[in-house]
């Protein structure tokens, strides 16, 4: 099983995510240069986070046209499975693959805290390992992250299970102080209708290690191993 | 020329007439201008090298001290780590947010060109009273250009420290700290080594911006600095980003013989600096310099502070390679010129030489002063202060809540939730606690990091203030768990010209030296700021301590959090009567005088090795320093941290209850143990020759004081009164 990581020039997370899944999982990993058109022989992409190309004119806007997005546009439209988190959630919302966009953070500040996420959908390949309803801590680190969709989008999402995570409390109350960035009804990640595709502002390759403070992120990088797993075997 | 072109430039005649000696005739404009800049006070040190020579910069641990761009530090299995602090007051005086955010981009740059990858940032401000809007403005700006920076380059802020007094008012600080971490194989050097080995400039583009900003950082500030504010640089963290991986992808492939960043004096700086290092000369054509705008003139290209460059000494043949790596990550590197074996800086323009100067002479024959030193006339007043006429509030329940309120105490929660301090996943204590603690991947230790510095302390007492200096920051590491091991420091302060201003100074370094010594924490790298003056008079004297410590185990890591209901909580040291310079003072009469606490550095250390010994031998659970508000505000903060309340019950002796609950007695650490392990940390204490007292039991839902087993609390808070008033204060005041 092998993770390919794309580097952006301004891609910062990326190293992170590698040490997840080889240190971590004891998995194989690569990164995979922005200007490559290939993404063959990997079982997950991931989009980490960042600011490609400084996040200028707009996070995730420029990346989005780089070579390597091609692949893995078509890689995710034949169902394999693409994980984008924050600067990698704003690139597969400018890529179009995944639905709605991103605003500034209705405080209009940077934001790094730990937030509290509801598992909405615990069936994607994500949160299998998750219950339904489960609530989860993972940090996040954003000023871009007030997702925005049009009201039949938004409903479309909602009705099809595809808003996997909602910022909620402690206890897993989904209510407008816990919402760190102003994102319509607290939505944290999503994936696209047919679920290899997701989205997701927190970090969760942040707290997949005890001294971290944490090791809820885990679960979703556990989730996407036992998914490949036992598709493998079906 | 004309004759006043030197002293427009910053130079006295003295040193003008130096220059022509030097040269052995009169220097033209270029040349004139090379020289100012780098015997600027910012570049040249000249008020202040003589006195710099008393720190302690020597330990076994040492790898490379002051005079590289950083200082580097062995930290075991084969690594170093390299740091440094450097300030960057008066741009953020004119333009708060370019001015931070350049200040954390130049530093940052002093540690990769160590060959160090960046792990860190830090940074310790000061500024004004919070009500006033021109100060909002400015620790506004000066925060999120920290952030937009830090952020960016994916570097995580992991600490610091801000304090907020009117004598920041016209001159807020700006000190930013990087740490980055290298393998000693890859460690680099800001040397032009080797007769004709090609000279490169690397990265972004050079334009007009930043011209002679160095001198500009050596001046006091004024009505007229706004109209300098061309002088500050413009930054640009993703075309940073980018060279930074550039260069460190360069390093570690062999190619470089010597790295340097163009910082104050840009390529005039880089140049002569890593020629003179190496003893040798530099040729370089400035027509070949990349260059942002059409028409600039071999004065401005020499002088120009743009960002995110730097200058590379390549390896004969390697240009090539060079080049190849920065073509990758879509940046420029060209060859300038090479180095020579007759000492001097020869710059070209095309086949027209510009300039011809010993390159020698820029870096090291800046002439250095002595100036006047006299004790300060406010000091026989304040020492003499006598708080025992001043009324005692009633209430301690309230004190306690004005000081937890009041913007230097309470929590910066505000400020760090802006910085991304967790991203690269090392950061094991966040911003909060007494350090921020990151581990070392691939190994068993980890590294604790704070900066520390109190201006009123060192104002009403500048060789004890010194000290405390970095035995607080010592302290604060020591708590997290860690031996410190090396210092780094920013010294801030008014205008050296001044008698009482140098020798606040002197006494300063004297302090700090002193206690650097015994608490075996050389100083490996610095920086100095002058002139921090406005129309408002100068800052309080205000020398920064950036603090490393090694933690060799990561189950060593502590944080300042009371832990488990039922834990006992002792006070490492004694509480002595001393209520001067404290907060309470500032906070409930409006006073900053008096005496400064006492600091016996053999005790500081014997509690610091108490401390570190009861945390390896995992009797500490944690460890919180007492500072800024005394005991009562320590304990309040470890029930914040932690969650849980704690009963406590002191006994006062001699001691008046401002003085017990609110002193800033040095030398003093809360922590907690297991219940059944106090007959342990006693004995502990005893082999140590520390005083110490059982002062209390973790548990509940608030903090309850007692005084004497007297029943009636003096102080009974719920966390959540206190956590409201600390947490909520900086933000209530920026809405």
């Amino acid at each position: 099983m092998k993770f390919g990581i794309v580097v952006f020039p301004g891609s910062n997370c990326d190293a992170d995510v590698k040490h997840v899944v080889e240190e971590v999982l004891g998995l194989k990993a690569d990164y995979l240069w922005h200007k490559d058109k290939s993404v063959k022989g990997y079982d997950c992409i991931v989009l980490p986070g960042g600011f490609s190309y400084g996040d200028y004119l707009r996070e995730g806007a420029i990346a989005r046209f780089s070579p390597i997005m091609e692949a893995v546009t078509d890689y995710a439209l034949k169902g394999g499975l693409v994980l984008g988190i924050c600067n990698g959630f704003q690139i597969l919302l400018e890529a179009g693959l995944l639905p709605g966009a991103m605003r500034k953070n209705d405080s209009l500040q940077f934001r790094c805290h730990d937030t509290y996420l509801r598992v909405e959908n615990a069936e994607t390949p994500y949160t299998c390992l998750c219950s339904p309803g489960e609530v989860l801590k993972i940090p996040i680190a954003h000023a871009a992250g007030n997702y925005y969709a049009d009201e039949k989008t938004l409903q479309e999402l909602e009705e099809g299970g595809q808003v996997v995570f909602r910022y909620c409390s402690p206890s897993g109350e989904v209510l407008s102080q816990y919402n760190p960035n102003g994102s319509l009804n607290n939505i944290a990640g999503i994936t696209n209708r047919e679920g290899n595709i997701l989205g997701m502002m927190p970090h969760p390759e942040r707290c997949a290690e005890e001294i971290m403070s944490g090791v809820d992120g885990r679960k979703v990088f556990d989730s996407i191993v036992c998914w490949l797993k036992e598709r493998c075997a079906l | 020329m004309k004759s006043e072109a030197w002293k427009e430039m910053g130079l006295k005649e003295n040193e003008y007439e130096l220059i022509k000696e030097i040269l052995g005739r009169e220097p033209n404009y270029l040349e004139l201008g090379m020289f100012a800049v780098m015997w600027s006070e910012h570049c040249g040190y000249k008020n202040s090298k003589k006195a710099l020579k008393l720190f302690p910069t020597k330990g076994e641990r040492v790898i490379c001290g002051p005079g590289e761009n950083a200082g580097a530090v062995d930290i075991g299995s084969g690594k170093a780590v390299v740091f440094k602090v450097e300030s960057h007051n008066h741009p953020s005086a004119i333009e708060p947010f370019q001015g931070a955010a350049t200040g954390v981009g130049g530093i940052i740059r002093d540690i990769l060109c160590m060959g160090a990858r960046p792990i860190a940032l830090l940074n310790s401000l000061r500024f004004g009273r919070l009500d006033s809007p021109r100060v909002k403005y400015l620790f506004n700006g000066v925060v999120s250009g920290i952030a937009w920076y830090g952020n960016c380059m994916g570097i995580p802020t992991v600490g610091g420290e801000v304090y907020f007094n009117r004598n920041y008012e016209g001159n807020p600080l700006v000190n930013a700290m990087c740490i980055g971490i290298l393998d000693h194989d890859d460690l680099a050097r800001g040397r032009a080594e080797g007769v004709g080995n090609p000279v490169m400039l690397v990265g972004a583009r050079t334009g007009r911006d930043g011209i002679h900003g160095a001198t500009f950082a050596s001046e006091e500030l004024s009505s007229e600095s706004e109209s300098k504010r061309p002088s500050v640089q413009v930054g640009d963290p993703f075309m940073e980003k980018l060279l930074l991986e550039a260069c460190l992808e360069m390093n570690k492939a062999g190619y470089v013989v010597g790295m340097q960043d163009l910082g104050a004096a840009g390529i005039t700086g880089a140049t002569s600096e890593t020629a003179s290092r190496a003893g040798l000369g530099m040729e370089i054509d400035v027509s070949r310099v990349p260059l942002r705008e059409e028409g600039m003139t071999p004065y401005e290209i020499m002088l120009s502070e743009s960002q995110e460059r730097m200058l590379v000494i390549p390896k004969k043949g390697k240009e090539g390679e060079v080049e190849r790596i920065f073509k990758k990550w879509d940046l420029e590197a060209v060859v300038i010129g090479h180095v020579t074996d007759d000492g001097i800086l020869r710059v070209k323009n095309g086949n027209k030489v510009e300039a011809e100067i010993p390159a020698r002479a820029l870096t090291e024959l800046c002439p250095t002063y002595s100036p006047e030193k006299k004790e300060p006339s406010y000091l026989k007043e304040t020492r003499s202060f006598d708080w025992s006429k001043l009324p005692v509030p009633e209430d301690m329940n309230q004190v306690l809540i004005d000081l937890l309120s009041s913007p230097s105490i309470a929590s910066k929660e505000w400020v760090y939730r802006q910085y991304d301090h967790m991203v690269r996943t090392n950061t094991a204590v966040r911003p909060g606690s007494d350090a921020a603690v990151l581990r070392i991947k691939g190994t068993r230790s980890a590294i604790a990091a704070t900066m520390d510095g109190n201006g009123k302390y060192c104002y009403l007492d500048p060789r004890t203030g010194g000290s405390i200096a970095v035995a607080e920051a010592a302290r604060n590491v020591v708590c997290a768990g860690a031996r410190p091991i090396a210092l780094t420091d920013c010294l801030n302060f008014g205008t050296p010209e001044k008698p009482e201003v140098y020798w606040q100074f002197e006494q300063v370094i004297r302090g700090m030296s002193e206690a650097a010594e015994v608490l075996g924490t050389p100083v490996i790298s610095g920086n100095v700021s002058f002139y921090n003056e406005s129309e408002k008079g100068a800052i309080y004297p205000t020398p920064i301590v950036g603090m490393v410590g090694l933690i060799e185990d990561i189950s060593h890591i502590r944080s300042q959090g009371f832990q488990r209901e039922g834990d006992l909580i002792f006070l490492l040291g004694r509480t002595e009567p001393e209520l001067g310079a404290s907060m309470y003072l500032e906070v409930v009469h409006g006073l900053e005088t008096g005496r400064v606490p006492a600091l016996d550095l053999k005790k500081e250390k014997a509690v610091q090795e108490l401390c570190l010994e009861g945390i390896r031998a995992g009797l500490i659970k944690s460890a919180h320093d007492c500072s800024e508000g005394g005991l009562a505000v320590a304990l309040a903060e470890s029930c914040i941290s932690g969650n849980i309340g704690a009963e406590i019950n002191l006994v006062k002796e001699n001691l008046e209850l401002p003085e017990l609950l609110f002193g800033e007695t040095q030398s003093r650490i809360i922590v907690t143990v297991d219940r059944n392990k106090g007959e342990e940390i006693c004995a502990l204490a005893e082999k140590f020759g520390v005083p110490l007292s059982l002062i209390g039991e973790v548990g509940g839902k608030e903090l309850k004081v007692k005084v004497n087993g007297i029943s009636g609390e003096v102080i009974n808070l719920s966390i959540s009164k206190m956590e409201k008033a600390w947490r909520g204060a900086i933000e209530c005041m920026m809405l």
